[in-house]
């Protein structure tokens, strides 16, 4: 399947991922080959399989609703871009 | 002291002829000399030596195992407290992770000290270790030639004898394809079987840790300490763990094997065809009956791999956003500015390109063509395992189609580097254990068979591993610069 450059343009924006105009050639080839490429898979009958998500099939385990983690901010902060007073900092969204 | 194994290691400490201490200076030292080979991306010289020190006190006061004051390296994929943990990206370049994963604190429980953390694949997404941010690894047989990914490192160190052991990932068979490319082995346990916590997520449904290592037996050894139940993985299995070393010598008489037709078909090389069938023989030499057997849905398993993982893939990497912790960009305008170019700029090209391959592919309009479609096909390819692995013990075959190729001889063209995986992928769609084993060398680079078991039958894919080794001396074999 031949996808146009518009349509990487799209999916980049959709996947948050800036990718320069000069680049955008080179991602729509490779995309349009693999997908062309994993078309194969139309061919097989599967009408009447489901869909496996987890090999052994086991449900999502539950745990009891209590607090299991102690406050940690300090230190995951400490290797954040920028925080102030327990803040994680971005460029302002409201005006 | 290099070329030791595990278990040679680990009965020298005992007997207090060599001291941990003495043995991470030796493995420091070797990493140091040979630093070409770009097996690291980090050196922890100085808690090594603390490790050693304490593993030596602890020895003394004789609370000590069989892996206590043994080095090993771990892939930079597992979460170090206190260490970078780049898993191989410009993204995480600057990450100190705040936490170990439950894999690295078992280990450093059991006593082993931690030599640096090895290169890899970008986030583990790559099949040469050339999509690493810090440079492809070299195979340490030959100069130029791709050591296999993505556990690269870890495979190239141990193979080098720069550690004597190392952990690994495998996702699409990033620890059994660099085991076979470099000649050792490594064993990708059932998914679940080993804790996902702390080990940084590609695509969740596939990702399994495991043990790279020179034999059979240390993989064991490994394992043993490796496996079991945490409850920070929500996938992680609730099932006792075996003494894995405890069975190795068991006989293979009647151990009946099945050699799948579609791993030995088109496009596998003939030098690997053979030292393949030459390993089945010598397993057939101590009893085992091997008979042929199908996995009719094999050749589906690379499209919807490439279709499920960079689906999981590219909402797992979600989280990489430029705000709590790696990669920001410079300056940025707006919110929306800030996300795009932190990942624009901290993602690779193969990264991006599996990220906008699961976007689209779960994307409103195409979810049902796609993803649901790939996971279909996932059922269909499990159930071919489960029919033949109701036949017979163990499938045998190949790891990969041909030997170590060249170092860029692939990176041009995605599709065709996808398909070197044909043999692993299957495996980890199918949630099953798998052993990679050296059988010998087909034009003086490295041959590994392939050993696949049924869910949770690792002690017997290590007992057919082991008593390969009994009988042959590949695993042996060593690189001669490095020896």
């Amino acid at each position: 399947m031949a996808l146009t450059t518009d349509a990487v343009s799209k999916i980049a924006h959709l996947a948050r991922v800036a990718i320069d105009d000069a680049e955008l050639e080179g991602y729509r080839q490779d995309l349009s080959a693999i997908l062309d490429w994993v078309a194969q898979l139309d061919a097989v009958a599967t009408d009447h399989v489901q869909p496996l998500a987890h090999p052994l099939e086991v449900t999502q385990r539950l745990r009891v609703d209590q607090v299991s983690e102690h406050d940690q901010r300090t230190t995951f902060q400490a290797i954040a871009p920028a925080v102030e007073q327990g803040l994680y900092l971005v460029p302002k969204v409201i005006d | 002291m290099y070329h030791q194994t595990l278990a040679e290691l680990s009965q020298r400490l005992a007997t207090g002829e060599i001291t941990s201490v003495e043995l991470t200076r030796h493995f420091l030292q070797r990493m140091a000399e040979h630093s070409a080979l770009n097996a690291f991306v980090t050196a922890t010289e100085t808690q090594a030596l603390a490790q050693a020190e304490a593993a030596d006190r602890r020895r003394a006061q004789g609370h000590s195992g069989p892996l206590t004051g043994i080095p090993i390296a771990h892939k930079d994929i597992f979460c170090t407290q206190g260490v970078l943990t780049s898993c191989g990206s410009k993204m995480l370049e600057n990450f100190i992770a705040p936490y170990s994963a439950t894999v690295v604190e078992k280990l450093e429980q059991a006593g082993m000290v931690m030599l640096g953390k090895t290169n890899m694949d970008e986030f583990a997404m790559g099949s040469s270790n050339e999509t690493s941010f810090y440079g492809p690894v070299q195979n340490p047989w030959r100069q130029n030639a791709v050591p296999g990914g993505s556990s690269g490192g870890s495979a190239a160190a141990v193979a080098a004898r720069l550690a004597p052991c190392a952990t690994g990932t495998d996702t699409g068979g990033s620890i059994r394809q660099p085991a076979a490319l470099c000649g050792i082995t490594g064993l990708k346990p059932t998914y679940g079987r080993v804790s996902r916590w702390g080990m940084i997520a590609y695509a969740s449904s596939l990702d399994q840790g495991g043990p790279m290592t020179q034999t059979a037996e240390d993989a064991a050894l490994l394992l043993n300490v490796m496996a079991g139940f945490d409850e920070k993985d929500s996938t992680s299995i609730d099932k006792p763990v075996p003494d894995y070393s405890k069975s190795l010598n068991d006989s293979l008489q009647g151990l009946r094997i099945g050699l799948p037709k579609e791993f030995f078909g088109e496009g596998l090389s003939p030098a690997v065809n053979d030292q393949v069938r030459a390993a089945v023989e010598t397993l057939k030499a101590q009893g085992a009956e091997v008979k042929d057997v199908s996995i009719p849905s094999l050749p589906l398993a690379i499209p919807a791999y490439y279709l499920i993982a960079p689906a999981e893939a590219s909402a797992n990497l979600a989280r990489y956003d430029g705000v709590r912790f790696g990669h920001r960009c410079q300056n940025p305008s707006d919110l929306t500015d800030l996300y795009t170019r932190s990942r624009g700029e901290g993602f690779g090209q193969e990264v991006k390109r599996r990220i906008l391959i699961g976007s689209y592919a779960l994307s409103a309009g195409y979810y049902d063509a796609y993803y649901l479609k790939a996971q279909k096909v996932r059922r269909l390819l499990t159930e071919d395992f489960k029919k033949a692995l109701s036949e017979v013990d163990v499938l045998a075959g190949p790891v990969t189609p041909t030997t170590a190729f060249g170092l860029g001889e692939k990176t041009d063209d995605p599709v065709h580097m996808y398909l070197s995986d044909i043999y692993t992928i299957a495996i980890n769609l199918a949630g099953l254990p798998a052993l990679s084993i050296p059988v010998g060398f087909a034009d003086g680079l490295p041959v590994g068979m392939q050993l696949i078991g049924d869910y949770f039958s690792e002690a017997r894919l290590l007992n057919v591993g082991h008593r390969y080794q009994q009988l042959t001396d590949w695993h042996r074999a060593m690189p001669t610069d490095f020896s």
